[in-house]
């Protein structure tokens, strides 16, 4: 059971400002249904002024979700665009007396909702570039966005940003890539040393692939009470077996895609990681 | 406002005969069943009648019936001695579905060395058989499935499955937490080694559990002290709670049959009703094969906690496997393991009932669940287009 304030628990029961704006001057999407929530914002933005005149939500998602997109209209009407973009989600969640920490990630998706309405509005692209690296892949959440909400909320651990932005929260694989971006971000940073050889020999490179299998892919799929056995290595190939909670888990092809993409990291950017069958 | 209770896979209220029974020995009979005075001594007689009223409810003698604190230590307990009992078997095999207290002592299992096969399930929750048999080899200690899943209430055919582990002479522990007190079972004709029963969930107390352990099979205590239990479970009878349960399985033993038909009635006349007027909802799990209290429905483009805390707002309680309410990002394990898409499993919700519900009660959340799914869809942005409810 959640300890939601009593401004959340209105908000939620009562929200403000549901629904849609057929002529809406910016329309503003994130999140999906397949990460348990989403929500599009409808603005309407006075010209002359630059004011927003009105706002408008519909949101899937829990009840601070709910609660966190009917402050979010409430906070913004009457604003510039300026004025606007100026609120923070630590904004929202005060407006709404404080959230669990757990749920600070709908005071998140508001902000981004309110960016996107309004990058809209101004004809630009809000959603990621494909260049843009993402770093948890199951709920979709870029290294930009790890940062950035790092930044405006002081989050130190891989926790925090779970709670926040939801990243690490699935299978856990990027929890480490999560605190290696927040040890640079917060720490002055030293050069990392290339130790990476140019021309491995056969056994080198499987050496190598054990090694970092071992290392750093083991003990994440461990934490998850999943495991991997190498099985081969055949040229560039690398064969492997999911075991445990991994054996036929609907994440085992991200997890596999994860796995390639350390091991062309950090041995060969040719190698190619199979299951036997 | 009357609380409507539609939660009772995850515990149950204590009935009134249980708690009359137990409540003398909360304070007049306070004594220590070990002792050599009267006082003392006599309690002994009264827990055996217990263990018998329990062994009567599953065709068991009470002296294969071990007391325990709950059903998480009868699950770690059967899982650990089988594991000590064949020291040299590294191999432990479970489904993908079944409740933590099994789950996480095989992932504790599998973490300091040992082989652990999750078996998966179809979309309906059930198991493939010859997937078991294909699993199991000489170095298989033991196999604990439970009997019935909490979650969707499916039956895993049990009779089988300890049929075929028997003849192969492997060691079978089944969790049947959620199936004791709601469907017959009689071990007699049931060749399973070992099985846990939770007090709270039929009317008992918490803090009170049952071990099963069938006669000539390999044992080895959990908890290690005084000769309690036969020096099969080390520490002072909980005296109150094991009368209690004892009244407790005697009162589902007398009224099975009558209680199998009126709780079937009662949620099927509730997920009936729910999915005529609701649109885009669908049942997860095997409809014709489960347990008659337990129906877990899923309600496209809402997300759950939002539908409990709405119910909540009527004091009905109901629970769901949606990430939102398991305090992880992940939402079900069962409902994920049967393929049920993301988009309903954020969306469903488990009612759960008990003969202690009524006909009225069940009417009320026919009249109030359909508007708290309307009025949540129109706050969401998927699944605009369907909104109406025919009958509501």
């Amino acid at each position: 059971m959640w300890e939601y304030t009593e401004k959340v628990k209105n908000a939620f029961l009562h929200p403000q400002n549901v629904g849609d704006i057929a002529d809406a001057d910016a329309v503003g999407e994130v999140g999906s249904i397949v990460c348990g929530d989403a929500l599009k914002l409808f603005l309407k933005i006075d010209k002359e002024t630059g004011k927003i005149t009105d706002a408008r939500f519909q949101t899937f998602g829990c009840a601070s979700a709910i609660a966190s997109s009917s402050a979010l209209t409430e906070m913004v009407k009457g604003k510039t665009l300026e004025e606007a973009l100026n609120i923070t989600n630590r904004d929202i969640a005060d407006f709404l007396g404080g959230l669990p920490d757990q749920k600070m990630h709908c005071s998140v998706m508001g902000r981004e909702a309110l960016e996107a309405a309004i990058a809209n509005y101004r004809g630009e692209a809000f959603t990621a570039e494909p260049k843009e690296k993402v770093v948890c892949k199951c709920f979709d959440v870029t290294e930009d966005k790890i940062r950035k909400v790092a930044i405006e909320n002081h989050l130190t651990t891989v926790d925090e940003i779970t709670n926040y932005t939801k990243a690490g929260g699935g299978c856990g694989e990027c929890r480490s890539e999560i605190n290696d971006i927040l040890t640079a971000l917060w720490s002055v940073k030293k050069p990392i040393m290339q130790t990476k050889p140019k021309k491995l020999t056969n056994l080198q490179k499987i050496a190598l692939v054990q090694d970092i299998i071992e290392t750093e892919i083991r003990p994440g799929l461990q934490a998850d009470n999943g495991d991997l056995e190498l099985i081969d290595v055949e040229g560039n190939k690398v064969i492997v077996e999911l075991r445990g909670m991994c054996t036929g888990c609907l994440m085992s092809d991200v997890t596999l895609g994860r796995i390639q993409e350390k091991l062309r990291e950090l041995v060969s950017g040719d190698i190619v990681v199979e299951t036997e069958r | 406002m009357k609380v409507i209770y539609l939660d009772n896979n995850a515990t149950t209220q204590i009935s009134s005969e249980v708690l009359l029974e137990m409540l003398p020995f909360l304070s007049d009979y306070y004594g220590n069943p070990s002792s050599m005075h009267t006082f003392g001594g006599q309690l002994h007689r009264k827990i055996e009648e217990a263990r018998e009223m329990v062994a009567s409810l599953i065709g068991a003698s009470p002296e294969e019936i071990i007391f325990t604190s709950c059903g998480t230590e009868s699950d770690n307990t059967a899982i650990m001695s089988a594991v000590e009992s064949f020291p040299r078997k590294k191999h432990v095999i479970t489904t993908r579905v079944e409740h933590p207290a099994v789950l996480n002592f095989c992932h504790h299992l599998a973490r300091k060395g040992y082989r652990v096969t999750y078996l998966p399930v179809n979309n309906l929750g059930q198991l493939n058989i010859d997937l078991l048999l294909k699993t199991i080899d000489e170095d298989t200690a033991l196999v604990s499935i439970m009997y019935a899943n909490n979650e969707t209430g499916v039956i895993f055919p049990i009779k089988e499955i300890s049929q075929l582990l028997s003849e192969r002479g492997v060691l079978f522990h089944t969790d049947a937490v959620q199936a004791v007190g709601k469907i017959p079972i009689d071990l007699k004709s049931l060749p399973v080694d070992m099985l846990s029963i939770s007090g709270h969930k039929l009317h008992a107390p918490k803090g009170i559990g049952v071990l099963y352990v069938r006669k000539g099979t390999r044992f080895a205590p959990y908890i290690i002290g005084g000769h309690q239990e036969n020096g099969r479970r080390a520490g002072t009878e909980n005296i109150a709670s094991i009368i209690g349960l004892g009244k407790a399985c005697q009162l589902a033993n007398n009224n099975r049959e009558k209680e199998v038909l009126y709780l079937t009635a009662l949620r099927d006349k509730l997920e009936n009703a729910l999915l005529k007027c609701c649109p885009d909802v669908r049942v997860n799990g095997d409809a014709n094969n489960r347990l008659p209290n337990t129906t877990n429905i899923s309600f496209e483009y809402v997300e759950g906690e939002a539908i409990l805390l709405r119910l909540n707002e009527y004091n009905i309680c109901a629970s769901s496997g949606s990430a939102c309410t398991s305090g992880s990002l992940e939402p079900s394990h069962v409902l994920r393991a049967m393929g049920v898409p993301f988009t309903a499993v954020h969306g469903s919700i488990r009612f759960s009932l008990s003969r202690y519900n009524t006909d009225e009660e069940i009417n009320k959340v026919i009249e109030i669940m359909p508007s708290i799914i309307k009025e949540l869809r129109q706050l969401s942005p998927f699944g605009r287009e369907k909104l109406s409810c025919p009958s509501s």
